[in-house]
C-alpha cells in the first residue's frame, strides 16, 4: 500500500474540509448502494509475501528459458538487447502520461517521431501513426481505413494464409457493422491469385493479405497488389517486421496500407499481450489513419519540437462519426521497438532475418530428413514453416517433444481441420543448431527423450517458382 | 546541462558504417546463396534505410530524451480523469519473472496453469469488486472494452431476437462512447446533462422506448460527483428492457465502497492502468476488462478460461459469443500488474485507496475554490473541476496560461478544457499517493500563479525545453517523419 | 461577389445562382461569420468533379487544431467545379471568402432548395443572435 496519510494527516484535512469523518465524504452515495460488508477478496500481502506467491504461480508455467521454443504464429521468441529494458525501464519514460503537455513530453514525442520515421523506412511506407494495440486490431484498423477511404461498406477480401485470430477479429466487427469478410482459402500455402482475382468486384474495399503468411509462406504481394489496384480496392498487407531485413519492403510492393505485429520488435511474448500494432500507409490517407501521430512545429521561440498532431481525426473530436474509437497507443512498446531498429540498424536486421532464414531451412531440412514428415507446402518461406506428420498424431508427438523440453510448434488443426496432421514450426536467430538437431531428432523418435545431437546433412533445396507451377 | 547533440534525432546521429548489436553468423547452411532460400524477385537489394548508430549513442540519445519528460517517479501529475498514481516498483519486477514474460501464448495449457489460475483469479477479483459476476480479460483499452460490451449487448438482443438500435450516452460522456457505440452498430443518441451534472431524466425519459439497448453513464462522472439517480435511470432503463453500461473510468473513488453492480450496471469496463496502478507508459498499454451480469456471460468474447478437476484451460467453443476481438489473451503483462496491486492492498487496501483519494481530492479542492471556484459544489468524489471563469474576465488569464505556468514550478499542469460542459475547466484528481505536503505546495503555487502578471503566464511556460508548440502549422503542414535533407537523400535512402 | 446579394444556408454556406452556358450554375462557398468561428483553420475537403449532392447533404469539411466542421450543400445537383487551389491556400477564405474563397460550383438539378435559403438580412440576423 502506498499511502502517505497518517490518522493525524487525514484530521487535519478532515478539519480543513470541514468533514467530520471520512465515512460523510461519501455521503453522495445513498447508504442503499454502499456496500455493507468487506470486499471478498484474499487479505493484503507485503511485498516478501507477494514475491513467494508470485514466484510460485510463475514457477507453474514453462517459459522460452526453461523450454525450447519454437513456437511462433504471430509472437516470437526473438533476441531483446539488453539496452532496451534499460532505457525503456527509465520511470521518466514508463510512468509518464500520454504528451497532452508537450513542453514536458519532448522525449516521448520525439521518441514517437522517430518510431514513426522508423517504421516508414522500415515498411517503405510514406506515414505511420504513433501504434495501435497489437498486429490484430491494426489489421482491423486497416480494413476499417479501407472501407472508409474507398466509401465501400461491405466487402473486405482476405486469404486464408491470414494470420486466423486476426481472421476471426475482423469478423467479430464485421458482425457488427453488416459488412461481409470474404475468405479466399489458400490450400497450396500460399494465393492462387486467379481465386483472388474471383473473389475481387467493385464493392470491394480492400484485399488483406499477410506476407509472409500465417504458414511462414512468401506470398506474390505485387501480384495481388494489381488484382486489388484493378478494381479500386485497397492492398492491405500484414507483415513480419523482422523479414524486412531482407524482403522487398511492402511499400515497395504496391502496398497502400502496411500493418504488422510489432512485438518481434524488442517486446517480449509476455503471453501475448501487451504488444505493438504498427500501421502505415500512403500519404493520401494519413486523415484517415486511426490513432494517434505525432508531427514536428516550432515552439514560440522558433525552436524545433514536437506535438501530437492532427487530432481532428480523433474520437475525442468526432465522437459518432469517428472511423475508430481508439484512443490510446501503445507508447511503451513503440519506444521499444524504435530503440531495436535503432540498436540494431539496417546491418542488425538483415543479420537477424538471415539468420531466422537460414536455421528455419536447415530445421526444415534436418526435420524433413525422416520421411515420417513432409512439408506441408511447397512455398518459398522465410522464419516459419508447417510440417505435415503422415503418422497424424500431431498431439502426441508435441507432448512428447514437450516432455523431452521442447515447444516444439503450434497444432494447426485447431484452425484448419484439413491440417489436422500437421504443426508449425519457428525458427528464430535465436535458436542454435543443437537445439534444431535435438528438435529434429526428438520428432524422428517419435516419443521419449531424444539425446542424439548429431547434425543433420543439407538435403533438398528451393523449390523455384517455376518448378513448383509444373507440379 | 544539454548540448546540442542530447536533442538531435536519431537519423541526424546516424553514420555510415557505423552499428550497435552485432548478430553472430547463423552456423548452418553458410554455404547456401540466399537466392537458392528465396525467390530473387522477393528480396531486397539492401535492408531498409535504418539509422546506423552505435550502442552507447543509442543509450545516450534515449536516456537524455527521458529526461526531457515528466513522470509519476519524478512529478506530481494531478491530471483528471487519468488517475496518475504511483506505479509500484514491485509489480514491474514481478511482472518480470521469466515464468510470466518469456511464455509463448500457444504454449500447452499444462504447461501455463500458474498464468491461467493467475488471470482466473483476477478475474474473480474483478467480478468481486464490480459486483458483476462474469468477466472478459481480453479488451486491450477502455474504449475497446466499451466496444467490445456494446457488441455483447448487440448479440444478446439478437439472441433474444429484439432490434435494438439505439445507445445513449449524456453530453459529458467521452468521445470514445459515441464512437464505439457507432463502431458496435449503433444509432447514439446524446442525453443533456442538467447545469449540476446530472443527468436530464426528462430528456432521458423522452428517448426511452424499446429501441434503446444501452444507457451508457459514466458514475462518479467527469466532474468527480456520483450521480445518485443512478439507480433510478437503472430502473427506468431496465423497464424498457434496455442495459446500462457503467464507464468505470473513475472506480478509484468507489473501491470496496459501493459496486456498479448493486447500483444497476449491467456491464462495465475497468481501466486497469489507471484504478490498478498499470504504468501508463507514455500512452499506453492500458488494459480494457468487462464485467457483465450473469445473463451476458454467454456472449464475452472468446477464449474463456474456465477451471475443472484437471485445472484451468481456455475455451474457444463458445456458441453464443461474440467473438474473438483481440489475438491471444489481451494485454496479459498489465493484468499481471493489476493482480499484484489487488493482492497488495487486499479489501481494507482497496477501500483505504479510494477513501484516501477522496480524502486528497476534498482537501485540495478546499484549498483552492476560493481562487479557483468549483462549480459543482463543495465536494466531489476522487476529482473535481474548478473553473478559470472568473479569473479570464479580472485577469485575462486562461486555463491554459495556469496550466502552462505550473509546468514552471515542477507540477504537471491538470487538466484543462475538458469537461467542455465547464468554462474554463480544470480538471484535478490528485490521487492517494500523495502527501498533504505535496498537496499543499501546489495550492501554495497556484496562489502564486493567480497573483502572476498576465503576461508573465501568457508566454509561460519560461523553464521547459520548448514553450507553446505552434500546433496550427504542425496540423496545416504535417511533418510526421523525417526526411534527409535533400543532398544526403541518395546515400540515406 | 456583393454579400449583400448572395442567399445563405443557416449552416454558413452562402450561393450565387447564375446561368452558365444555358444551364443554372449556382457558385457555393463559406461565409466570413463561419471562417471566423472557425479561427486557425487547418484543412479542407473537397468534393469530387461529377458528385451528385441532394440539398442539406454533406459535401466535404474544414478543420481548425481542434474541431471538424461538416460543410453542406444548400442545393442539390452534381458538382461541375472545385477551387482546387484553396485547401493550399486555406487564408483565401479570410482574405476573399465572397470571391476568390468559393469552394464549389453545382449545376442545379431542382431549384426548390432555394427558396428555402436566406435572404443576407435574414442571414445577418441570424448570426447577431449566435454570435
Amino acid at each position: 500500500m502506498y499511502f502517505y496519510n497518517t490518522p493525524e494527516d487525514q484530521q487535519a484535512m478532515l478539519a480543513a474540509i470541514g468533514a467530520a469523518s471520512i465515512t460523510e465524504l461519501f455521503r453522495s452515495i445513498p447508504e442503499s448502494m454502499q456496500l455493507s460488508r468487506p470486499l471478498n477478496l484474499p487479505p493484503a500481502l507485503t511485498e516478501i509475501e507477494l514475491t513467494q506467491h508470485l514466484s510460485a504461480l510463475a514457477a507453474k508455467n514453462d517459459h522460452a528459458g526453461n523450454k525450447v521454443c519454437f513456437l511462433g504464429g504471430g509472437s516470437y521468441d526473438h533476441f531483446i538487447p539488453a539496452v532496451i529494458d534499460a532505457l525503456a525501464g527509465r520511470g521518466e519514460f514508463y510512468t509518464s502520461y500520454t504528451p497532452y503537455q508537450p513542453e514536458v513530453s519532448q522525449g516521448n514525442l520525439q521518441a514517437t517521431f522517430e518510431y514513426q520515421t522508423l517504421i516508414c523506412q522500415l515498411t517503405g511506407m510514406d506515414v505511420s501513426n504513433a501504434s495501435l494495440y497489437d498486429g490484430g486490431s491494426a489489421t482491423v484498423e486497416a480494413a476499417l481505413l479501407a472501407i472508409s477511404v474507398t466509401r465501400r461498406p461491405k466487402k473486405v477480401v482476405t486469404l486464408g494464409s491470414v494470420h486466423p485470430e486476426y481472421r476471426q477479429i475482423l469478423a467479430t466487427y464485421f458482425t457488427a457493422m453488416e459488412a461481409e469478410l470474404v475468405t479466399v482459402a489458400c490450400p497450396a500455402g500460399a494465393a492462387n491469385l486467379e481465386d483472388v482475382a474471383a473473389a475481387i468486384d467493385d464493392q470491394t474495399a480492400a484485399v488483406l493479405v499477410q506476407h509472409p503468411n500465417f504458414f511462414g509462406c512468401l506470398e506474390e504481394v505485387e501480384k495481388l497488389a494489381k488484382l486489388a489496384h484493378d478494381k479500386g480496392a485497397l492492398l492491405i498487407v500484414a507483415c513480419d517486421p523482422i523479414s524486412l531485413g531482407l524482403l522487398k519492403r511492402p511499400g515497395d510492393l504496391g502496398a497502400d496500407v502496411v500493418v504488422a505485429e510489432g512485438q518481434s520488435l524488442g517486446s517480449p511474448m509476455a503471453y501475448g499481450g501487451p504488444y505493438l500494432g504498427i500501421m502505415a500507409c500512403r500519404e493520401q490517407f494519413v486523415r484517415r489513419m486511426p490513432g494517434r501521430i505525432a508531427g514536428q512545429t516550432v515552439d514560440r521561440r522558433g525552436k524545433r519540437c514536437w506535438v501530437l498532431t492532427l487530432q481532428t481525426r480523433e474520437q475525442h473530436i468526432r465522437r459518432e462519426k469517428a472511423t475508430s474509437n481508439i484512443c490510446t497507443n501503445q507508447g511503451l512498446f513503440a519506444l521499444r521497438a524504435a530503440i531495436y531498429l535503432s540498436v540494431l540498424g539496417p546491418q542488425g536486421l538483415r543479420e537477424t532475418a538471415e539468420n531466422c532464414l537460414r536455421k528455419a531451412h536447415y530445421a526444415a531440412e534436418a526435420i524433413t530428413a525422416d520421411e515420417r514428415f513432409r512439408l506441408a507446402f511447397a512455398q518459398p518461406y522465410f522464419k516459419e514453416f508447417v510440417v505435415r506428420d503422415s503418422k497424424g498424431d500431431v498431439k502426441e508427438l508435441l507432448h512428447d517433444a514437450y516432455d523431452a523440453g521442447l515447444l516444439a510448434g503450434v497444432p494447426l488443426g485447431q484452425w484448419y481441420p484439413e491440417l489436422s496432421d500437421c504443426f508449425l514450426v519457428t525458427v528464430t536467430e535465436k535458436r542454435t543448431q543443437p537445439e534444431i538437431d535435438h528438435l529434429a531428432n526428438t520428432l524422428s523418435a517419435g516419443s521419449g527423450v531424444s539425446s542424439l545431437h548429431k547434425p543433420h546433412t543439407a538435403r533438398g533445396a528451393f523449390i523455384s517458382r517455376s518448378e513448383m507451377s509444373a507440379q | 546541462m544539454r548540448n546540442h547533440r542530447a536533442t538531435q534525432l536519431l537519423f541526424e546521429l546516424s553514420k555510415s558504417g557505423r552499428r550497435g548489436v552485432k548478430i553472430p553468423p547463423a552456423g548452418v547452411l553458410a554455404e547456401r546463396p540466399l537466392e537458392s532460400l528465396l525467390p530473387g524477385d522477393a528480396l531486397a537489394e539492401s535492408p531498409p534505410p535504418l539509422p546506423e548508430v552505435p550502442e552507447p549513442e543509442v543509450v545516450r540519445h534515449f536516456t537524455n530524451l527521458s529526461t526531457l519528460n515528466m513522470s509519476v517517479d519524478t512529478h506530481f501529475y494531478p491530471l483528471g480523469s487519468c488517475t496518475m498514481k504511483y506505479n509500484s516498483k514491485r509489480n514491474e519486477r514481478l511482472a518480470s519473472l521469466p515464468g510470466l514474460l518469456d511464455v509463448h501464448p500457444y504454449q500447452p495449457e499444462e504447461s501455463l496453469q500458474g498464468m491461467l489460475q493467475l488471470l482466473y483469479d483476477l478475474e474473480q477479483f474483478f467480478a468481486e469488486i464490480a459486483g458483476l459476476p462474469a468477466v472478459s480479460l481480453q479488451p486491450a483499452a477502455g474504449a475497446h472494452g466499451e466496444l467490445t460490451a456494446l457488441m455483447v449487448a448487440a448479440a444478446y438482443y439478437r439472441e433474444q431476437g429484439q432490434q435494438r438500435t439505439k445507445v445513449l450516452a449524456p453530453d459529458s460522456a467521452h468521445g470514445t462512447n459515441p464512437a464505439s457505440a457507432q463502431m458496435a452498430g449503433f444509432e447514439f443518441v446524446t442525453i443533456k446533462t442538467r447545469p449540476d451534472g446530472t443527468v436530464d431524466l426528462e430528456h432521458l425519459q423522452s428517448h426511452l422506448d424499446d429501441s434503446v439497448a444501452v444507457f451508457m453513464i459514466t458514475n462518479p462522472s467527469t466532474l468527480g460527483l456520483f450521480d445518485k439517480q443512478v439507480q433510478e435511470i437503472a430502473d427506468l432503463v431496465h423497464a424498457q428492457g434496455g442495459l446500462i453500461y457503467l464507464d468505470g473510468a473513475n472506480m478509484n473513488a468507489i473501491l470496496g465502497i459501493a459496486r456498479p453492480g448493486d447500483f444497476g450496471a449491467d456491464m462495465m469496463h475497468y481501466n486497469p492502468h489507471k484504478t490498478f496502478s498499470g504504468p501508463h507508459g507514455g500512452g499506453g498499454p492500458g488494459a480494457g476488462p468487462i464485467c457483465v451480469a450473469e445473463k451476458l456471460r454467454a456472449y464475452l468474447p472468446t477464449p474463456a478460461i474456465v477451471k475443472d478437476e484437471r485445472g484451468y484451460r481456455l475455451e474457444e467453443d463458445r456458441p453464443l459469443s461474440i467473438g474473438r476481438v483481440r489475438s491471444f489473451f489481451g494485454n496479459v503483462g498489465v493484468l499481471v500488474r493489476a493482480y499484484c496491486y489487488i493482492r497488495t492492498h487486499g479489501p481494507e487496501g482497496l477501500k483505504q485507496v479510494a477513501e484516501n483519494a477522496v480524502l486528497n481530492a476534498n482537501y485540495l479542492l478546499a484549498k483552492v475554490k476560493h481562487i479557483l471556484p468549483v462549480p459543482h459544489g463543495e465536494r466531489c468524489m476522487h476529482e473535481f473541476v474548478a473553473s478559470g471563469s472568473e479569473l479570464k474576465k479580472t485577469k485575462g488569464v486562461s486555463a491554459m496560461d495556469l496550466a502552462k505556468r505550473l509546468l514552471d514550478y515542477g507540477f504537471h499542469a491538470p487538466t484543462v478544457y475538458f469537461p467542455l460542459t465547464v468554462p474554463e475547466a480544470i480538471m484535478i484528481e490528485p490521487t492517494e499517493t500523495e502527501s498533504k505536503e505535496t498537496l499543499d505546495a501546489f495550492a501554495s503555487t497556484l496562489f502564486r500563479i493567480t497573483d502572476e502578471s498576465a503576461d508573465l503566464l501568457h508566454e509561460a511556460p519560461h523553464t521547459t525545453v520548448v514553450s507553446r508548440p505552434d500546433e496550427v502549422a504542425a496540423a496545416k503542414y504535417p511533418t510526421l517523419k523525417w526526411t534527409p535533407a535533400p543532398e544526403l537523400r541518395n546515400d540515406a535512402t | 461577389m456583393k454579400p449583400e446579394e448572395l442567399l445563405y444556408a443557416p449552416t454558413h454556406e452562402w450561393v450565387a445562382v447564375a446561368k452558365e452556358n444555358g444551364v443554372q450554375v449556382a457558385t457555393i462557398g463559406i461565409t466570413d461569420f463561419a471562417v471566423k468561428q472557425l479561427t486557425d483553420l487547418v484543412y479542407m475537403e473537397l468534393p469530387e468533379v461529377g458528385r451528385k449532392l441532394a440539398a442539406g447533404q454533406e459535401f466535404g469539411e474544414v478543420e481548425s487544431v481542434k474541431a471538424v466542421s461538416p460543410l453542406y450543400s444548400p442545393v442539390a445537383g452534381e458538382v461541375i467545379a472545385v477551387n482546387s487551389e484553396l485547401p493550399n491556400r486555406l487564408e483565401t477564405l479570410n482574405d476573399d471568402p465572397f470571391g476568390q474563397g468559393w469552394v464549389m460550383k453545382v449545376k442545379l438539378s431542382d431549384e426548390t432548395a432555394l427558396s428555402k435559403l436566406l435572404d443576407y438580412a435574414a442571414y445577418q440576423k441570424q448570426c447577431s443572435e449566435q454570435g
